[in-house]
């Protein structure tokens, strides 16, 4: 049965997007960009990132683009004064949070924390650095994960479950002290569901997961390798 | 008693401070060399995984991140046990090549030079890179043109110039073309007949420097370089190599692992560097230095035929062991000749475009060392891993580290012959800072060529009060 059509405003453009879209999916099917961190094409949506807010006319409240479904008659701002503030507040919370020393770092030149950054114009940060104390997880004999440059956008969980059904990965935690972890807290190289299949590292928005041995701004992510993925699967994105 | 505080030391890569303290009668009682930067480097990186080490290790400097780089991959190539393709070795030694062309050019003709072209005794405000501009523009030019040479096969090879990532464990990131080859080879000759010319202007002027060839630092140390299996000058491999005083030797071919069993490490009040010392005549006797004075003094020769008759006269002037720190210069100057000629036979080799250039491995050992000659002297980098390839420790020794007694005694010598506490002026304190800027010391993480970092001296009476107060900016 072919989907309703429904009509919708993005920044004042008339645009006709079919029923059950979201407003991301809406925009992007109509070459509108909105910035999104957790987002990830073919993956379940979760609005854990918050970069995708958008203001929707009639509501005081912003909602996050990826996941909120479109309605007929709505009326989409994708960028605005307000919206720039929270955006770059949010981009601050998530570099301040743990530590981004893009300088030393792997993806350094390939990261999209580090490319929103700068698209923000955010050269410092006003807020105190966090500074946590974290470990990293060399026991995978190909991959290494690095709490220290993980922004928590479940990437890799969403890639695991759904596209590569290992389910390695999950959450543990809450708030400032939630982190990725694999198979019930064990070692990465202990996780016996773990396939090495590598999905998780090229769907990594940052060098949290990276391949083992490459050098500082060696690690090139292949997001086209896991979205590519989708369409021959004939997943609905 | 009287004390006098230099800070910071200006034209030095890094922040020191200098006190000088006086007698009743103005004569120098005593002098302190510090290092007033704490990096952390070897505490920081603990738990990384040892491949980032080339990486984070660069950062420890922006004049020659090559150098922490190339030692760094050598301690990882350790901890891999990999040989690494013979085409990525002679990469490695061009890329090394090319940082000592631009760090001691950089340390000649910028940051020493305006000593000798405008005389120690010169107004302060314009004893700078701009003040040998005004007064020699052709040395200028040609202290510019040669630091844009090194540069440009560091670009070339490595895409940036600095802080570049090319250089990795097990080999290097991408093989050169063989367009930056000919460009680099086509630009060769302008390069030669600089350093060349520079040699020339320098030794025309060493007659009026006699004074400080005498004093400057010339108390004799033991010296420390590499140098290959037949006694040559060697920068990126070799074995290391104390030479006495008098010129014995007294150990060869050292290899990289075992430069514990011979150098040991004390920690200094007053400093926040270590301080090397040659193990089997314990601490302080066993001073010794490093860096391009320490090197032709190690060496038996240069092994290239420009350099190495540039060697013979060097020898043939000041003796078989040179001790004047002033000599530093003449030295870096000569290994500027040795480089080229270095990057000219690396080119001429076909093999240098081989695109089999990086060797892949993991941990097939738990510790691993690299030891190179920087621009400023012998570096190493020790590490230890766990089975899975996290740094559990290590241990740095940088060139500045090894020198730091022998500046220490330098400074304390230079103090003691020029400074008269009586009368204090400008001329005979910059003579204390030149000779720290003889050794060209890297202190730092950061760049400061430009020569501008503000001097102010204090002369202070012992209950603290001001008697004088001298300031540049
Ligand atoms: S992309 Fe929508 S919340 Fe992250």
């Amino acid at each position: 049965m072919p989907q309703k059509k429904l009509s919708i405003r993005i920044d004042g453009e008339l645009i006709s997007a079919l029923e059950g879209q979201t407003i991301l999916q809406a925009a992007r099917a109509n070459k509108k960009y909105i910035p999104t961190l957790c987002a990830l094409e073919g993956l379940t949506p979760v609005g854990a990132c918050r970069i995708c807010l958008v203001e929707v006319s009639g509501s005081e409240r912003l909602f996050p683009a990826c996941t909120t479904p479109i309605q007929e008659g709505m009326s989409v701002i994708t960028n605005s004064p307000r919206l720039t503030r929270y955006r770059r507040i949010t981009l601050e919370l998530l570099l301040i949070e743990r530590n981004h020393v893009c300088a030393v770092c792997v993806s350094n030149g390939h990261c999209e924390l580090q490319a929103m950054a700068t698209a923000f114009g955010i050269s410092t940060v006003e807020l105190a650095y966090n500074f946590p104390k974290l470990s990293l997880d060399m026991s995978h004999p190909r991959f290494v994960l690095d709490h220290n440059r993980c922004i928590l956008c479940t990437r890799c969980v969403r890639v695991c479950a759904e596209l590569e059904g290992a389910q390695v990965w999950e959450l543990i935690s809450r708030g400032i002290h939630a982190r990725i972890v694999s198979e019930l807290n064990e070692k990465w190289g202990n996780a016996a569901s773990c396939t090495s299949c590598g999905k998780c590292v090229q769907a990594c928005p940052t060098g949290a997961l990276a391949e083992k041995g490459r050098a500082v701004e060696e690690m090139t992510k292949n997001l086209e390798a896991v979205t590519s993925l989708v369409h021959r699967r004939g997943v609905q994105a | 008693m009287k004390r006098i505080t230099i800070e910071p030391v200006s034209r030095i890569e890094g922040h020191a401070k200098i006190d000088i303290q006086f007698d009743d009668q103005g004569h120098v009682a005593g002098t302190q060399f510090h290092v007033t930067q704490v990096r952390g480097f070897e505490k920081f990186t603990e738990g990384r995984p040892f491949y980032e080490m080339p990486g984070i290790t660069a950062r420890i400097c922006g004049i020659c991140p090559i150098s922490h780089l190339l030692a760094s991959s050598k301690a990882c190539d350790a901890i891999m046990a990999v040989r690494i393709p013979p085409a990525a070795r002679k990469l490695r030694q061009l890329i090394h090549f090319a940082q000592i062309v631009q760090s001691h050019a950089l340390s000649f003709f910028y940051l020493s030079a305006p000593d000798f072209l405008l005389g120690m005794d010169s107004d302060a405000a314009s004893r700078n890179i701009l003040g040998v501009i005004a007064a020699n523009p052709e040395l200028a030019r040609d202290g510019i043109e040669l630091r844009k040479f090194g540069l440009l096969i560091v670009e070339g090879l490595a895409q940036e110039r600095v802080h570049p990532s090319w250089v990795v464990p097990g080999g290097v990131a991408a093989p050169l073309s063989s367009t930056i080859r000919d460009r680099i080879l086509s630009e060769l000759p302008a390069a030669h007949a600089i350093a060349e010319r520079t040699l020339r202007f320098f030794k025309g002027t060493l007659d009026e420097y006699k004074e400080e060839i005498e004093f400057f630092g010339s108390a004799p140390t033991m010296y420390a370089g590499l140098v290959d299996r037949k006694g040559n000058l060697e920068l990126y491999d070799g074995g290391l190599r104390f030479r006495s005083t008098a010129g014995d030797i007294i150990e060869d071919q050292i290899a990289a692992e075992d430069y514990a069993q011979w150098i040991g490490e004390a920690s200094l009040r007053e400093s926040y560097l270590k301080a090397p010392f040659f193990k089997p005549q314990g601490f302080p006797a066993g001073v010794y230095r490093v860096g391009p004075l320490a090197r032709l003094n190690a060496a038996d020769s240069c092994g290239t035929p420009h350099a190495e008759a540039e060697f013979k006269e060097f020898h043939q002037r000041f003796g078989t062991m040179v001790h004047s720190a002033f000599l530093y210069h003449y030295a870096r100057l000569i290994e500027i000749v040795y480089a080229l000629e270095k990057i000219e036979m690396l080119l001429s080799d076909p093999q240098i475009l081989d695109t089999h250039v990086r060797a892949g491995a993991g941990v097939n050992a738990l510790e691993g060392v690299g030891m190179i000659e920087a621009p400023r002297g012998t570096l190493i980098h020790h590490y230890k891993v766990n089975e899975e390839g996290a740094i559990t420790w290590a241990n740095l020794i940088v060139a500045t580290g090894h020198n730091n007694l022998a500046i220490g005694r330098s400074v304390q010598q230079v103090a003691e012959h020029f400074i008269d506490g009586a009368k204090l002026n400008e001329g005979m304190l910059n003579r204390v800072s030149a000779v720290v800027r003889a050794y060209d010391p890297c202190l730092s993480c950061s760049t400061h060529a430009s020569g501008l970092l503000a001097l102010r001296v204090r002369l202070l009476d012992s209950n603290g009060a001001l008697l004088d107060e001298l300031a540049s900016n």
